[in-house]
Formats: structure tokens, C-alpha cells, sequence
């Protein structure tokens, strides 16, 4: 039976050619409008680490005061003192400090020229706080942080791109002209939006190509090359004064099992503000914030505005779109009332009528469906217009967005076709057959 | 012509009449906002830096092999390989001018101090965008200088990346000096950064910042100059060149600061960019926004158009029938022509007042949600006249098929 209306679905569909090309192109524009906005809005917007991101919390501290803070919340990054302080306490199972670092490195053999390269000056606790994945060797341990040991872990394509596919554990690599240590190399690892470094604005960047000790990269003096944010009397010459003063700049994370460790960690942070408070360091009440990966990401509005209103935006036009299917489909089927008439008094039941009817609806989606795959597909290939390199590389179309799109434009235009069918099933026998 | 009649016959399609009334007030409602939209990024992207883009390029890199910042003598060091690169990019052919500076407009990187009137206010008068470089930057961006001097070789000061201090003299954008001193010259007055003061020497018309906020604010035009000669890891350098030239002096710039010293990292992609390329990355956002929407807008108008056509030509089928009784009592094709006009016109009226209020009521959401300025009443205005005149051309065909109905319909059986 299912064959038989799928096919009678199709000679109707052939029957108002003008009708139905009108209904599938409505379809097809809709879902592929949604779709194309959907993949990039679900590329920025999702959890980047689910299976962790209530464990890992981000702790804030106002070192500012209430005249300089952001709209009394905290900065959105520690001053050095502050950073190195909760390190030392270690009050959280692991912890890691971290902030961005851009160095030359110097490639062997003939190629004497210098390339950069971007990181991030890490403690060894960042690996298996954020599980990031080895392809050779590992992180560094404590003892290493302790020892501000010269090692490095290198991201995988950056291994390739100095050693070729090798297990370069062990050798040696010039960064900024000082040598370190190879331990380990990471598998591509590159969480999407880059959460454990909100406060810098490249959440979208290209994986990094490697990470140092951050105890070995103050020694030797590497820079931020993320954000430096300054407010208040700020009075500095020299780097130490720098160091000393209220800028934020390095990026804490720790990790905390169970809501009860968070609470805890929460009380040990207002009772480190209180002592500040008292030593004359902080002139105001405690002002902290732990925030886990979730709530950071949604407070730091990682997600691009013009992504979330082009969702939106593309949602209405869907919706539009399902609108005015419903009118043609209702114009198409009381177009037939007549035949409807012919069949319901030759005994076909009205649940036959509903059956026949959204089959034939959902022979519409599918081809509305078709259309919606290929004119997403060519979107996708339009979308670096539309959004920043970084964001549009996100997009892309996969197997679930394939099935999504086919299943929306589908569901979509059986459930548009319900109040068109309800009429149709309702057609009185008797009064057709009479007005023929 | 009598409406009476055309409600009467409305009544007998309520469903048709309702999906047709939604789909006009959704599309007014999205299009109006869509549109108004779209004329926001297109006024962001068309307000002026200021400075004469035209012929202007920058280049960024980093120093390898370098003293470590504080180390003795590193200023020096830095500052002399700051000076040999900024006479070999001046010798390069068809390169008028060259300057030192921390950023440039729509940049991107850029650095921010609160500015006070006294050394002990609380909270800053304005947030200011400080750019940093030598005498000869603002004659290198062409901006305008429309009161007191700029700044001569004598004023500018080399400075490590980390120290802080405030240059004695600064020059500020108009748009700034209102906003410290209202209805009175800047030139002479002091003003304070961290307590520290400086005394303003020149005022330039128009400076934009280097970051764009997402939406126009006076505040993005809040900047002011240093004379400061940055040394640090990193140089940036603005480049000048005369008419026609650019594209061979960059692509001269790159071996020529190699051959003066390979010691360096130039991004392959980022280090060498024209002014027109800083402008497109900058507005790349804003740009496929408007198109996007654009491209939405058009479509959703087309597909409202399209279910006019469809359910209006569905109507004039199943009326062949009254359309020929009607002819064949007198009615002419211009009556059956009006009748569709008219009774669409009353389908759209309806269906353009609910959509006014839902354009103003997704529009107050925005402004809710997002930084986003009430909409001008002219552009729901716009959007309805728009739609009403859609849904007019939409009819036209149906309408004039119905018109050509023969009188000879009403014999036959419907």
C-alpha cells in the first residue's frame, strides 16, 4: 500500500507541475537557509570538552576594585601575583596557569630562515586536566614544573612540519634561541571554541603548535602574546615592575571532582580576597567567581552574534517557507475533492485518505529535501563569504547534517501537511459526487 | 466596488485567508529587520578611518636572536635595527613615506587608557585608543592636523615594550577633545593617564580606533597620538607609497628587510598587509551579514510572492463556475480583475497591521539581546507599502486569468 500512494504521490506531484515545483523550491530553500546557518552556529556553540566541562572551573579574583572592574564583575584574567598565589596554595586536585606564547623557531638543515610559531606556556597538570590525546610520549610532571625544566610537547603538525612523521622524543628544538627538550607529542587536539583561553579573543584559531613549562617561559622571559588588560595606577618601567602590577594576563584553570570541592574552593578563594583585603593589598570586600567551562564560555560570549541572529533570521524564513506550504498543499489537495469524493463512495476508509495524503506530502519533503542537500552543499562552498575564515573552516557537510536535512525537510512538510490532509479526509462523498 | 461581498466570499476560505494574512505578516516583520540590519553594517562599513588609505600598507614581525626586554642594552640594540629597517624600507623604489606605530585603524591589536582631567579622578572621562610612533606617522597616514603642531624629531621618545611612562606631548582626535574639554580648545590643556600628565599639543579632525565595535559609537573615534618610538619584540611598520606603486614596494619588502637582516619572522600570511586588506578582514563579518540577509530577504519575498500566485490561481479554479454566472450577468473583465485586487488587498492590509506589530516586537527582542538601535518608523512603513505592492503583482496574473473567464462558464457543470 505504502508503494502504491508513493506512487500515486508522484503522478500528483507531476500532475501541477508549476504547483509542486513552487512547494519543493519553498522547501528546499527553507531547509538549506536553516541548515547552512545551523552547521556554523553548531560548530561555535558547542560544549568543547562534554565529557569534562563540569569539572574544570575557572577561578576569578578582583584585584581592580569596585571603581575599575568590569561592571562589578572580576576580570576576566589574574595579575601574576594573584595567579601564582593559587598555584602555590594548591587547594584543587590539578591545576594549570597558562597564557599564549609566539616564538621564532629555527628550522635545521638548509631552510636557515626563522618561522614563528604559536603555544602556550602551561603547567604539566594542562594535559590531563583537558585529556589532551599523545601520539608520542607525554606531558611533564611537577617536578619538571618545580625544576623550570627546558621540555616542550609538540602538537603534532608541528612535528611533522619540523621532523617529518617521526617520534622526535627526545631531541632537541630552538625556540627564541633556547633549547628544550622534546617529551612528548600531542594527536591533533584543538577544542572548538577554544575554552581554556577565552580571555584572548581567538577562540577559533588553528590548533597551537606546542606547549612549554610556564615556569621555564617567565625564566627565560617569553611575553604574552594573548591580552594584557591594565587598569587603575599602573606605574611600570621594567618587566618585573610589570609582573608586579595589576595587569591581567595569565588564564587559570582548576579541576575540582565534585560540587562540594567546587564550594570549597569557592570559600578558599573569598578567604585568600578576605586576606589580601587585610594585608592592604585589595582596598574592597571579596569579589570571586568560579565559573566551569559551560558558564565561562556563555559569560565570555565566545558565540559570534551574527551567527546566532543569521540562525535566526534563516529560522523565520523556514517557517515562512512551512507556511506557505500548507497553502499550496491545501490548495493541491482540494483541488481534488472531487476524486477524493470518487474513492471515500467506493469504500476507501478516511484513515486510507490520511495515509494517501501524507505520503504524498512526504514525497514533497523528500524531493523539498533533495533540493534543500545540494543548495546546502552549495552554500557551503559560498559560507567563507559570509563568516570569518576561522568560523566558515567549522562548517562543513557531514553525514548528520545530510540526514538532518533530509529528515527536517520531511518532518517538516508532513506535519505542514496535517490541517491540508484533516480537510481533504473530510471531504463529504455525497456533495462532490452530487455537484459533478 | 461593494467590500460586502468580497468578506462574504473571504469567510468560505478561512484557512487560505489566515495562511496567506501569517506569511505577509512574518515576511513584513523579517524583512523590515532584515533590511534595517543590513543599513547598519552597510553605514559601519562606510564610516572613514580618517587617515588616506589609498597607497598604504603595514608590516608586522618579530625579532629573532634579540636582547630580552630589561636586558642592558636591549633598547639600544632593538632601536638601532628599528632605524636600519625603516631606512631600507624607505629606500625602497616607489615608497614615499615609512613610519613606526603600535597599530593602525581596523587593525585589530590595540591598546586603551583610561583618561582623566586630574590626577586623582575616579573614574576616566573617556577610554582612548593610544597609537604609538615617530614624527613621521601622521604625514605617513594622511591625517588631518586642524589645530596646534605635529610632532617634530625632537618629541619622540624610544620606549621599551613594558615602561609606561607618558610622553610630555600628545596630539588628540577632535572626537576626543570634545569629549574632554566641550566647547573650548584642547591645545595646551593637561590631561592625565594613570595619574600621570601630558599636555596636548595638536588636534587631528578624524583618527579611528583600531578595533571596530560592532556598532557605529562616538567612542570608536576616541584617540590619541604619542610620539613614541616602541621597542620590543615585536615592530610594526606603516608604509607610504606614491600612486601605482604599492603592490611592487610590497612585493619588494619582504627580501629586502631579509637582506638587511634575516633575523626576523614575517607571517607568511599576516605579515605584509595593504590597507585594503586590513579593511576587507576588518568588515568581512559585517559584509556577509548583509549579504546574507540580502540573499534571505529576496528569497523569502520571492517565496511570499509565490504562495499568493499558487493559492489565488487555486481560488480562481474552484470559482470558474461564479466568475462566469457573474460575466454572464454584466460583470466585465475589469469587475473581475478588481474583485482579486481588491480582495487581496484586504487579505494583505490584514496581514501587514499584524505584521507591523510583530516588526516592532522582534525588533525590541533584538534591541534586547543584542546592541542593536530601535528601527526607524521608515522602514516599517517601507515594508508595508513593499508588501502591499507584492501581493499586488503577485494577484495580477491569477486576477487577469479569472478576468478572462468566458460568460459561457456558467452553463457548464462545475
Amino acid at each position: 500500500m505504502f508503494a502504491y500512494y508513493f506512487e500515486l504521490g508522484l503522478r500528483s506531484l507531476r500532475r501541477n507541475p508549476a504547483l509542486t515545483a513552487l512547494m519543493v523550491m519553498a522547501i528546499g530553500f527553507g531547509v538549506a537557509a536553516s541548515m547552512i546557518t545551523f552547521s556554523v552556529f553548531r560548530a561555535v556553540s558547542g560544549n568543547p570538552i562534554p565529557q569534562k566541562s563540569a569539572q574544570l572551573f575557572t577561578p576569578q579574583l578582583d584585584g581592580w576594585g569596585p571603581q575599575q572592574n568590569l561592571k562589578g564583575e572580576p576580570p576576566d584574567a589574574l595579575s601574576y601575583t594573584d595567579a601564582i598565589a593559587l598555584m602555590r596554595a594548591h587547594e584543587a586536585s590539578r591545576q594549570t596557569l597558562l597564557y599564549a606564547v609566539h616564538v621564532s623557531v629555527m628550522p635545521g638543515g638548509s631552510r636557515s630562515l626563522p618561522v614563528g610559531a604559536n603555544g602556550y606556556a602551561v603547567y604539566g597538570d594542562f594535559f590531563p586536566m583537558f585529556e589532551v590525546p599523545f601520539r608520542y610520549g607525554s606531558g611533564w610532571s611537577a617536578a619538571d614544573d618545580d625544576g623550570r625544566a627546558a621540555v616542550v610537547v609538540l602538537s603534532e603538525a608541528f612535528n611533522q612540519k619540523m621532523f617529518g612523521d617521526t617520534d622526535s622524543v627526545g631531541r632537541e628544538i630552538t625556540l627564541n634561541g633556547h633549547d628544550y627538550r622534546i617529551v612528548g607529542v600531542a594527536r591533533h587536539w584543538n577544542p572548538q571554541p577554544r575554552f581554556f583561553a577565552a580571555f584572548d579573543n581567538d577562540n577559533f584559531d588553528e590548533s597551537s603548535d606546542f606547549y612549554v613549562p610556564f615556569t621555564r617561559a617567565l625564566d627565560v622571559q617569553i611575553d604574552t602574546y594573548g591580552r594584557n588588560s591594565c587598569r587603575g595606577n599602573v606605574d611600570f618601567k621594567t618587566r618585573d615592575a610589570w609582573l608586579r602590577s595589576s595587569c591581567v594576563w595569565v588564564m587559570p584553570w582548576v579541576e575540582l571532582d565534585s560540587a562540594a570541592d567546587a564550594s570549597r574552593y569557592k570559600q578558599f578563594l573569598e578567604r585568600y580576597a578576605a586576606d589580601q583585603q587585610r594585608a592592604g593589598r585589595f582596598g574592597w570586600a571579596p569579589n570571586v567567581r568560579l565559573r566551569d567551562v559551560v558558564q565561562w564560555l556563555e559569560y565570555r560570549k565566545v558565540v559570534p552574534p551574527e551567527t546566532r541572529i543569521s540562525l535566526l533570521v534563516a529560522l523565520g524564513f523556514f517557517v515562512i517557507c512551512m507556511v506557505n506550504t500548507i497553502g499550496l498543499l491545501l490548495a493541491k489537495f482540494m483541488r481534488r475533492a472531487g476524486e477524493i469524493g470518487v474513492r471515500r463512495a467506493l469504500g476507501a476508509a478516511r484513515s486510507e485518505m490520511y495515509k494517501q495524503f501524507l505520503i504524498e506530502a512526504g514525497t514533497v519533503g523528500l524531493a523539498g529535501g533533495v533540493l534543500g542537500l545540494a543548495l546546502t552543499a552549495l552554500g557551503m562552498l559560498g559560507i567563507g563569504h559570509l563568516f570569518q575564515p576561522q568560523i566558515a573552516r567549522l562548517a562543513h557537510l557531514d553525514v548528520s547534517l545530510m540526514a538532518m536535512t533530509l529528515l527536517t525537510a520531511i518532518v517538516a512538510t508532513v506535519l505542514a501537511a496535517l490541517y491540508p490532509t484533516w480537510r481533504a479526509a473530510h471531504v463529504q462523498p455525497a456533495w462532490q459526487l452530487k455537484s459533478n | 466596488m461593494n467590500a460586502h461581498p468580497i468578506l462574504a466570499a473571504l469567510r468560505r476560505h478561512k484557512a487560505g485567508v489566515i495562511l496567506i494574512a501569517l506569511q505577509i505578516a512574518l515576511t513584513l516583520a523579517i524583512v523590515c529587520n532584515a533590511i534595517f540590519i543590513i543599513g547598519q553594517r552597510i553605514d559601519r562599513v562606510n564610516r572613514p578611518t580618517g587617515i588616506d588609505e589609498a597607497n598604504l600598507f603595514v608590516v608586522s614581525q618579530q625579532w629573532v636572536g634579540t636582547p630580552e626586554s630589561g636586558a642592558p642594552g636591549a633598547v639600544d640594540t632593538i632601536d638601532s635595527l628599528v632605524r636600519a629597517d625603516l631606512d631600507t624600507l624607505r629606500r625602497l623604489p616607489g615608497v614615499e613615506s615609512v613610519a613606526p606605530v603600535n597599530s593602525v585603524p581596523l587593525f585589530g591589536s590595540s591598546h586603551v587608557n583610561g583618561i582623566t582631567l586630574t590626577p586623582d579622578q575616579k573614574n576616566s572621562t573617556l577610554s582612548a585608543t593610544i597609537y604609538e610612533g615617530d614624527d613621521k606617522l601622521m604625514s605617513t597616514l594622511g591625517v588631518q592636523l586642524i589645530a596646534g603642531r605635529a610632532f617634530t624629531a625632537a618629541d619622540v621618545l624610544r620606549m621599551d615594550f613594558h615602561d609606561d611612562t607618558l610622553p610630555p606631548s600628545v596630539i588628540v582626535s577632535q572626537a576626543a577633545a570634545e569629549k574632554l574639554f566641550p566647547n573650548q580648545s584642547a591645545i595646551g590643556k593637561t590631561i592625565y593617564s594613570d595619574s600621570k600628565p601630558t599636555t596636548i599639543v595638536g588636534e587631528v579632525k578624524l583618527l579611528e580606533s583600531s578595533m571596530a565595535e560592532s556598532f557605529a559609537k562616538d567612542s570608536d573615534y576616541y584617540t590619541i597620538i604619542e610620539p613614541v618610538r616602541q621597542v620590543g619584540d615585536n615592530s610594526r611598520y606603516v608604509v607610504k607609497t606614491r600612486p601605482g606603486q604599492q603592490a611592487a614596494a610590497m612585493a619588494a619588502t619582504r627580501d629586502a628587510l631579509f637582506a638587511a637582516n634575516p633575523q626576523r619572522v614575517i607571517d607568511s600570511e599576516r605579515g605584509i598587509l595593504s590597507f585594503a586588506q586590513i579593511r576587507y578582514a576588518a568588515y568581512r563579518a559585517d559584509r556577509g551579514m548583509a549579504i546574507l540577509m540580502a540573499v534571505v530577504c529576496l528569497i523569502m519575498l520571492c517565496v511570499t510572492a509565490a504562495g499568493i500566485v499558487g493559492l489565488t490561481s487555486f481560488w480562481v479554479g474552484q470559482r470558474h463556475r461564479q466568475i462566469g454566472v457573474r460575466r454572464a450577468l454584466g460583470a466585465r473583465k475589469s469587475d473581475i480583475l478588481h474583485y482579486f485586487q481588491i480582495e487581496n488587498l484586504m487579505i494583505a492590509g490584514g496581514g501587514v497591521v499584524v505584521g507591523v506589530v510583530l516588526a516592532v516586537g522582534l525588533n525590541l527582542w533584538l534591541m534586547s539581546q543584542y546592541e542593536m538601535p530601535r528601527m526607524p518608523v521608515m522602514y516599517v512603513l517601507i515594508g508595508m507599502v513593499a508588501l502591499l505592492a507584492l501581493g499586488q503583482a503577485a494577484v495580477f496574473v491569477p486576477a487577469r486569468r479569472a478576468s478572462r473567464v468566458s460568460p459561457i462558464e456558467a452553463t457548464r457543470a462545475a
